[in-house]
């Protein structure tokens, strides 16, 4: 009886999609003209305005003017389409969990998509315990989201467009989870880019908008080139794509030997290309700190919570390949700790209150990776979790600070902002206790059972737990700065900007306040065994990761819990530390900061300009590509291959210059040339 | 097929083939004057002819390989010259996406043909009944006659209604196609007198030529003459340097049909000619032929990524498109085949469509130059969304038409060529580059162009002919299987016929017999 809802699996889906059709309608029929009216109207006065400044636009909040209707039904539409499939998602991950843990898989076919000779792949959605995490986090916080950018978007013209893209973007993304097979998978890691392209340019008139938007699409697609490889290698090697058959065929075929170590490994790291470009790794990264130009929501759902962390899906989606390739293990577990700590220190020096935020989920999203590099997938999977409820609320958070701000996203520009927004001071700060590991909230639980299964684990290293350790304590140090810097201390603000600070409206208050209860009580459903609790995260999640659990139980026999309890204090120690750090930099002697900057100002511009990785590819990979074009088009095509066309063509014509002067019109010598060839022909005849 | 009564299935391909002709001899007697009258009358017969087209895709029985709604009427016997129509399931679509897309076009010219409009209509039926004829026929020499009527009206369109070096660029899409379809026909007439020599009988019939067993020597020549006629058609790397001339000086009906439907003459005739009557030959240069697929895929996209003028680049992109479609041809299996057939009907909808976009704000404002334009999406933004679905069509992005042949082709490519496919999946890197950079710099940014500021969006006609290409996309991506089931058939008896042949023909052959030994008398 309640296993029945399952078969309305195909409406999680469905129904973001349903919400991108009819704004889609109201968007073209309403939106559009009204738009193009207002434009022929107002058209020489506006130059370029407050829009494009990456914020709400316009300051007349409020009473400025009623929305027309359409607005309404739009700002109804886009959340309610989301919180209807949170609810089927949340009845259907309840049937699933009534069943009995080794039955706990549902797939529903809806029709045969790609199929040509032996290739098949169809329309096909499958419910486990892995995409059941994923579904409730991406229409549970996407809901939330989209009821903020109700509030946060309010003043925008293209409303409607606004919401396509973001129910585009959940529909997507919710294929990515929900497909039952890697072109499945496939199609919705497109289109989460796509949608992350869209809405990372909405503010397409501003150049830099646009600019981020292709950036991140193009370098998405570097990783995607290595995903469809790993597809093709795939279906070469299991002869289908389906989730369940080419898991089921591992074990036989690795047995009769036809799934060699090289195969897997190669296949676990072309699909690693594909996570690092949409999980954001080194060396694929640069895209997500640019990201930040689209509208802060946007921010919070795709480049936190959800899209960024598809690679991690992927990797816990694969781990039964992954297991069976150690260097691909080793190579996620490095990439993983590597960019955890290296984004961090970027963190540290970032003056923009998003790009702190944005460099932040790199360094948490190399975490996760840490994690499934170890073996640990629990533990990736609880800090993608975790961190989706604290990063969305930071970015949240940061939103409402922008928007009290008009637009203003410059920390050295804030300053005493607790009086103004106690609500975003208050949840912000729950976050940035969320985030530093602070015993007892959230984060502390996912990120220090990452901590121990780095060190703890078969695939596991004392270096990985050190790199680890390091960043979490740099990680405590940047958010306390952000803090300091945004709510404590004196204002800093422009005078016109502060009279107009205010606390945000409820629509988007009241996701703040949601997400904060979720940042503290979120972890508690995966407390440790050494604390006294239990593992319901890890028990939910076992029958994914069988191989997993085995994996890293091996390791398990040299740890003991007094251990465990001894690196857990060391890990909030460093986090108290980089706490510790902060107040004393940012609170108390707040001159440091620039004098250790000035001493040492080779290493602090290095840091601030993101160790020129951008400029590195820019002149060692984009321009030489740009000019290599140039010069085969205007070298190779234009003046050698269309110049031996051209040629051929002289040289006919010249031919026919020359061949026209044997038509002289005297007789004499067309007789002569008759009698040369008639001797020649028969002097050949009778030669042969 | 039973539903319809013999006599119309019977001539229904011969309907198909001679209502353009029929319309031509309509708009003779119709007053030049009238322009409108005169656009009237080819559109309502280009529709026609489509809709005479749709119970060819509907009645075709996809489970047979056999040709189908087949007429065969002796013509010149004494050479043994028939006229000899029928379809497939590699050239179904290829009819359809021919008679669908001349009313399409037709709708186009509405406000951009101005000049000699009768005889711009006139070429442009003419071209119809070449293009539907070139697919339909089953006889090599009726082949031969639609090949070449196509090269006339086209090379009239292009020079007559052509902008600024439309001479040079008509000429030289004459010459390249000429060149190609000179050695054809010396092909041709070589395999008709070898027809001949094996059987005592004169034939220029298709399906008699496929029961040769052509001596593999002389399979080595004939592959190269149709290989390179077709080459220049299609056009691979490095072969392609008319085509850019040839697209932007086109006007836009010209282009679009030119990259539509008459570049697929070319992937065509290797499926239906170069690659079944010479197998030995096609299987043993495949590594060629893939190799210059390939190049041409990252060359097209390279070279497009630089132009400055759209057409240009649209020009050189289906250049890297094609190239994947050849990849897909030479994987010789079902994925590849069939999705290098659904890949040339996509290339025809997207790049089709972009043509016929361009062509819609070069009506307003008279240049393709990339820099003239910028900040389009807020003064157009119904034409900015057509025209980023399309882009992504031909990006690839899943869910639209283009990734389901591109994906196709590759899986296919991968089972046989392991490095080359990895190679050309590289392309799907650049073809964002180029298409996305294109696009930003023409829709996106601040509208800097004082002319661009006041343009009208699409009006109720442009709709009207960009909307059906738009459905076709999401169809053919979200639902493909309407497709690729018709093809079935036909394309697993393509590849097992390669098979077989190829393995009778070489069952004598010592092993581990060089290519070069296999082909040439050197050593002996």
């Amino acid at each position: 009886m309640v296993d029945g809802i399952l078969n309305y699996l195909w409406l999680v889906p469905a129904l973001p999609l349903l919400g991108v059709i009819v704004n889609s309608v109201i968007a073209l029929f309403v939106e559009r003209p009204l738009l193009l009216a207002e434009e022929d109207h107002g058209a020489p006065s506006h130059g370029p305005s407050t829009r494009g400044t990456s914020a709400p636009m316009g300051e007349g909040h409020g009473a400025s003017h009623a929305a027309p209707a359409y607005r309404k039904l739009v700002a109804f539409v886009g959340p309610a389409v989301v919180g209807a499939s949170f609810v089927v998602s949340l009845l259907a991950v309840l049937a699933l969990a009534a069943r009995p843990a080794h039955d706990r898989l549902f797939v529903q076919v809806l029709f045969p998509w790609i199929q040509a000779g032996t290739f098949f792949a169809p329309a096909a959605f499958q419910l486990d315990p892995l995409s059941s995490v994923m579904i409730l986090v991406v229409t549970g916080v996407g809901f939330l989201i989209h009821v903020y950018s109700v509030g946060y978007m309010s003043h925008e013209k293209a409303f409607a467009r606004y919401f396509i893209y973001l129910n585009l973007f959940t529909f997507a993304m919710l294929l990515l989870v929900l497909g039952s097979n890697f072109l499945l998978m496939f199609v919705g890691w497109e289109g989460v880019g796509l949608c992350s392209y869209l809405l990372i340019g909405y503010w397409y008139e501003k150049k830099s908008a646009a600019d981020a938007g292709k950036k991140a699409f193009i370098v998405n697609r570097v990783g995607d080139f290595g995903f469809l490889v790993a597809v093709f290698l795939i279906f070469w090697t299991f002869g289908t794509v389906e989730y369940t058959e080419v898991f089921g065929k591992i074990p036989g075929l690795a047995a009769s030997g036809v799934l060699t170590t090289g195969i897997a490994t190669a296949i676990t790291l072309l699909l690693f290309v594909g996570a690092v470009g949409k999980s954001a790794q080194i060396p694929l990264y640069v895209w997500l700190p640019d990201a930040m130009e689209g509208p802060t929501p946007v921010s919070a759902l795709i480049h936190a919570a959800t899209m960024v962390t598809a690679g991690v899906y992927m990797v816990a989606r694969t781990n039964a390949l992954y297991l069976l390739a150690p260097t691909s293990m080793a190579v996620v577990a490095v990439v993983g700790a590597a960019t955890a700590l290296f984004s961090a220190t970027i963190g540290i020096t970032q003056n923009d209150i998003k790009r702190v935020l944005a460099y932040s989920t790199v360094s948490q999203l190399g975490y996760m990776f840490l994690a499934c590099g170890v073996g640990a997938f629990t533990a990736g999977i609880f800090h993608l979790m975790t961190h989706a409820f604290f990063k969305a609320l930071l970015f949240l958070g940061s939103g409402s600070v922008i928007h009290a701000l008009s637009g203003e996203q410059d920390m050295r520009k804030m300053g005493s902002l607790r009086k103004h927004l106690p609500i975003t001071f208050t949840t912000m700060f729950i976050a940035t206790l969320a985030i530093s590991g602070i015993p007892g909230l959230s984060g502390f639980f996912s990120k220090d059972e990452i901590l121990w299964k780095s060190f703890s684990s078969g695939h596991g290293h004392v270096g990985l737990w050190l790199v680890g350790t390091a960043a979490a304590g740099i990680t405590a140090f940047y958010m306390f700065r952000l803090v300091f810097l945004t709510f404590f201390g004196d204002s800093r603000m422009e005078p016109e900007v502060e009279k107009h600070v205010h606390e945000s409206p409820y629509s988007m208050t009241v996701p703040l306040m949601l997400l904060a209860v979720l940042s503290v009580a979120g972890g508690w459903i995966g407390i440790p065994h050494v604390l006294g609790g239990y593992n319901y995260f890890e028990e939910w999640l076992a029958p994914v990761f069988a191989h997993g659990a085995e994996g890293a139980a091996h390791g398990g026999a040299h740890a003991s819990a007094a251990l465990e309890v001894l690196l857990m204090a060391g890990s909030v120690g460093v986090a108290l530390c980089g706490i510790g750090l902060a107040w004393y930099l940012y609170r108390v002697r707040t001159e440091v900061p620039k004098e250790i900057a000035d001493r040492v100002p080779g290493l602090y511009d290095l840091v601030l300009n993101k160790y020129y990785v951008d400029e590195i590819y820019d002149v060692a990979i984009v321009r030489k590509i740009v000019n290599g074009s140039i010069w085969l088009w205007e070298a190779f095509d234009t003046a050698f291959l269309d110049g031996i066309v051209n040629g051929i063509a002289a040289l006919v014509k010249g031919a026919g210059e020359r061949t026209r002067r044997l038509q002289t019109g005297v007789v004499g010598n067309y007789a002569f040339s008759l009698l040369l060839g008639a001797v020649i022909l028969v002097g050949f005849l009778l030669w042969s | 097929m039973t539903s319809m009564p013999q006599a119309l299935t019977a001539n229904l391909l011969t309907a198909l083939i001679f209502l353009p002709l029929a319309g031509v001899f309509l708009l003779i007697f119709l007053p030049k004057e009238n322009q409108r009258l005169l656009k009237n009358v080819t559109f309502a017969v280009t529709l026609a002819g489509f809709l005479l087209s749709l119970p060819v895709a509907v009645l075709f029985d996809g489970s047979t390989a056999a040709m189908q709604f087949v007429q065969k009427v002796p013509w010149i016997p004494q050479y043994g010259i028939s006229y000899h129509v029928g379809v497939d399931g590699i050239s179904l679509w290829l009819v359809l996406l021919t008679t669908f897309l001349m009313p399409v076009t037709i709708l186009s010219t509405y406000a951009s043909v101005e000049k000699h409009v009768k005889e711009f209509m006139i070429f442009m039926l003419l071209l119809e009944v070449g293009m539907v004829g070139v697919f339909l026929a089953v006889d090599l020499f009726l082949f031969y006659i639609f090949w070449e009527l196509v090269l006339i009206p086209m090379y009239f369109l292009i020079g007559v209604w052509g902008s600024d070096r439309r001479i040079y660029s008509a000429i030289k899409f004459f010459l390249f196609t000429f060149a190609g379809s000179v050695l054809m026909l010396v092909a041709i007439i070589a395999l008709y007198f070898h027809h001949y020599a094996v059987t005592g009988v004169y034939s220029t019939d298709l399906l008699a030529m496929y029961e040769l067993a052509i001596p593999v020597k002389l399979q080595f020549w004939m592959f190269a003459a149709f290989a390179l006629a077709f080459a220049f058609k299609v056009p691979m790397f490095p072969f392609h340097t008319w085509l850019p001339d040839a697209h932007v000086d086109a006007p836009t009906a010209g282009s679009v049909i030119l990259a539509a439907v008459l570049l697929k003459m070319g992937t065509y005739g290797f499926l239906r000619f170069a690659i079944p009557l010479f197998p030995v030959a096609a299987v043993d240069l495949a590594p060629l032929m893939a190799t210059l697929a390939v190049i041409g895929i990252l060359y097209g996209a390279f070279v497009a990524m630089v132009q400055k003028d759209i057409k240009k680049l649209v020009a050189y992109s289906s250049v890297a498109h094609l190239g994947f479609v050849m990849l897909g041809l030479f994987a010789f299996n079902v994925e590849g085949i069939e999705g290098g057939i659904l890949q040339m009907v996509n290339h025809g909808i997207s790049t089709g469509a972009l043509f016929l976009l361009v062509g819609i704000i070069y009506e307003r404002r008279h240049t393709r130059l990339i820099s003239e334009y910028g900040g389009l999406s807020k003064v157009i933004p119904l034409y900015a969304a057509c025209f980023m679905i399309i882009t992504l069509s031909s990006i690839g992005l899943p869910g639209l038409n283009g990734f389901v042949g591109e994906f196709l082709i590759l899986v296919g490519a991968f089972q046989t060529m392991k490095a080359l496919t990895v190679v050309a999946t590289s392309g799907v890197i650049f073809a964002a580059v180029y298409l996305l950079w294109m696009f930003q710099r023409v829709m996106f940014g601040q509208v800097t162009n004082e002319k661009n500021r006041h343009l009208p969006d699409m009006n109720a006609r442009e709709v009207a002919y960009i909307l059906p290409l738009i459905v076709l996309v999401f169809w053919i991506g979200v639902y493909p299987q309407t497709f690729l089931r018709k093809m079935d058939a036909s394309v697993t008896a393509f590849v097992a016929r390669i098979e077989a042949k190829r393995h009778a023909a070489l069952s004598d052959s010592p092993p581990g017999e060089t290519l070069i030994a296999r082909y040439f008398d050197v050593g002996k």
